[in-house]
């Protein structure tokens, strides 16, 4: 899948326009075009082009970008941290808010206060990442002025990882884009949440419990909400791509220095090299998110493992 | 089931009308559904009537002025009853703005979920029907690119084909590119829909009578399996209509869809979006509450329709 992602990344760039056109002024002759050209390895067969792409991808080289003339490779170095950093802020921010969220629903279905979620949460689905964005910045930024609308703040170099979690300005600027980015996935979780524990509340071990005489505080807590993880988890893995993925809307709404920025900068501009390495990473990522949830579905659940070895004999 | 040799165009007109009462009753059981049924009614009805609703022709450059630009809406200090949701930064009045860019989001979120359905629906065919390597390929394609978000898919189509079209194009085509690369992110499920019902459908007698009399396949799939296994799929196109209308929205905020020329709602709040701070902030208020509207009331309506016409979900 890793290949074909590659592929597909090379080869539509490959006719996306000749990014010589962009960056040479107006007046270049043809000599000084083709010179360029041939510079940036442009003039060989698409063959030996793409062959000489994957064989640097693998070493982390994507070549240059066209637009900023520095390495994409060290680019996306410097823009990661940032990324990474929102998007584990955001999703832990789902989590926290969304299950206790889902729990409360679930164990008190016709409060009012369960309903009033339930419909800000219908109200939540309904809105665009980036308009909740602009309305955040609107109220506490333009109006309140409490909190930065765009950047990171000051950030501190550890190596060459850099975080804002360290100082107050940082920490302060990434309020405003955790929660526009958390919150489609924060009532993805508390309906699941919802759903899931209704579910187990309905099963027969609960019952069972009950019949125990178990306090009600042991049956939601000890039984029924480890119950409902299990497909939590796996959503929530899978989610995280998504969250990258969104965070290209978010970054933009914040001039949030991340990879999404870098990658949107990219396709105004038609720079091949960073874009194609962004698809990489991000192909590169959501391989291995299936892939540890995978496993993190066979650990959690021991069915699985003999479902598996049972299927895989018919 | 209906036998499929009957299900020509009387059967379908009579299967149409059954739904459309079982829907007028679905809406009158829930008073929410019913005031999200009216609002998108209106919406879509001053939307699609955009040139006599509204007061000023946003397109003609003529009535421009920007003697009125950035006036603000009329009950706030300096704003004018000619303009009662104010104007925004060349003169143009924001609610004729709305009006018009309200009938472009629609059209394109429309336009993009019918082209979905006809290539979802037609490779779901095939590959159900053909099944084999035919049907391995498809859905391998099709599985590659569930686990990718669809707003990414479409960011990227959008932004090759972008890049790839000449300059002067660029502009017109720039609809319809944003319609392919909505439509391109999204047929898969249309797809695993159509593919698992026509799996079902293929071992009934009426399709296995059809094959032995020498029918040949096309004709098969297109008169005697189309019709049975349409259903599920109307239901989803609809609140998916409403998914399509916030990537349009979403893409043209990011700069990568509708040209600023012939503003959608998406595109009206990114130009709102360079005056937040400077206090026009009702360029991007109006549009934004124009859109959340807009997909509340859809996405509304098609859960009560949801409810009346997918017995799994009563």
């Amino acid at each position: 899948m890793l290949i074909a992602v590659a592929f597909i990344a090379f080869a539509l760039f490959n006719f996306t326009g000749d990014p010589v056109v962009f960056m040479v002024g107006q007046d270049a002759t043809q000599a000084e075009k083709d010179q360029l050209r041939h510079d940036l390895g442009l003039d060989r067969p698409f063959v030996v082009q793409f062959a000489r792409f994957v064989g640097r991808a693998v070493q982390g080289d994507f070549g240059r970008s066209l637009r900023q003339g520095r390495s994409v490779a060290e680019l996306l170095k410097e823009r990661l941290p940032a990324t990474v950093e929102l998007a584990v802020v955001a999703a832990v921010l789902a989590l926290v808010v969304g299950i206790p969220l889902g729990i409360y629903t679930a164990l008190h279905r016709d409060s009012p206060l369960a309903h009033a979620v339930m419909a800000a949460s219908l109200v939540g689905v309904s809105l665009p990442t980036f308009l909740i964005g602009i309305v955040l910045i609107l109220v506490f930024a333009v109006r309140l002025k409490w909190l930065p609308s765009f950047g990171r703040g000051e950030t501190v170099a550890i190596g060459w990882w850099t975080t804002g979690l360290l100082t107050a300005s940082g920490r302060k600027a990434l309020i405003l884009p955790a929660i526009t980015l958390s919150l489609f996935q924060m009532t993805l979780v508390m309906r699941l949440v919802r759903a899931e524990m209704i579910d187990v509340l309905k099963s027969d071990f609960i019952r069972f419990a009950r019949a125990r005489g178990l306090t009600e505080r042991a049956i939601h807590f000890r039984h029924a909400l480890r119950n409902t993880l299990v497909p939590v988890i796996t959503i929530t893995g899978l989610q995280l791509g998504a969250i990258i993925a969104f965070a290209i809307i978010t970054e933009t709404v914040f001039q949030w220095p991340g990879m999404g920025l870098l990658f949107i900068q990219a396709v105004n501009f038609a720079d091949v090299p960073v874009m194609a390495a962004y698809l990489c990473l991000i192909a590169l990522v959501f391989v291995a998110i299936n892939l540890v949830v995978d496993l993190l579905y066979y650990a959690v659940d021991p069915r699985l493992r003999v479902d598996r070895t049972a299927t895989a004999s018919t | 089931m209906r036998g499929g040799a009957l299900a020509g165009s009387p059967s379908t007109n009579a299967l149409v009308a059954l739904w459309r009462s079982e829907a007028v009753r679905a809406l009158r059981r829930s008073k929410v559904a019913a005031v999200a049924a009216i609002v998108l009614v209106l919406a879509v009805g001053a939307a699609a009537f955009a040139s006599w609703v509204a007061p000023y022709d946003p397109y003609d450059l003529r009535s421009l002025d920007l003697a009125n630009a950035l006036v603000p809406p009329a009950w706030l200090d300096g704003g004018r009853t000619t303009y009662w949701l104010g104007t925004d930064d060349q003169g143009r009045d924001l609610w004729s703005a709305i009006l018009y860019g309200a009938r472009i989001s629609l059209a394109v979120g429309i336009a993009s979920v019918a082209l979905a359905v006809a290539i979802g629906v037609a490779l779901g065919l095939v590959a159900g029907y053909a099944g084999g390597r035919v049907d391995a390929l498809i859905m391998r394609v099709a599985d590659v690119q569930l686990s990718f978000p669809a707003i990414l898919i479409a960011l990227l189509i959008d932004g090759v084909a972008r890049a790839a079209l000449p300059q002067a194009a660029q502009s017109h085509a720039a609809l319809a590119v944003l319609v392919v690369s909505i439509a391109a992110a999204n047929w898969v499920q249309y797809a695993r829909s159509v593919r698992s019902s026509t799996l079902v459908e293929k071992r009934r007698e009426y399709v296995q009578a059809a094959r032995v009399i020498g029918i040949r396949p096309m004709t098969i799939m297109r008169r005697h399996l189309l019709p049975n296994v349409l259903g599920p799929v109307v239901v989803l196109a609809t609140i998916n209509v409403a998914t399509a209308i916030i990537t349009e929205a979403t893409l043209s905020f990011l700069g990568v869809g509708v040209p600023v020329t012939e503003p959608s709602l998406g595109s009206l709040i990114r130009i709102g979006n360079d005056f937040l701070f400077s206090g026009e902030w009702w360029i991007t208020i109006f549009p934004g509450t124009a859109l959340v509207v807009l997909v509340l009331a859809i996405n509304l309506v098609g859960d009560a329709l949801r409810d009346a016409l997918d017995p799994r979900a009563r």
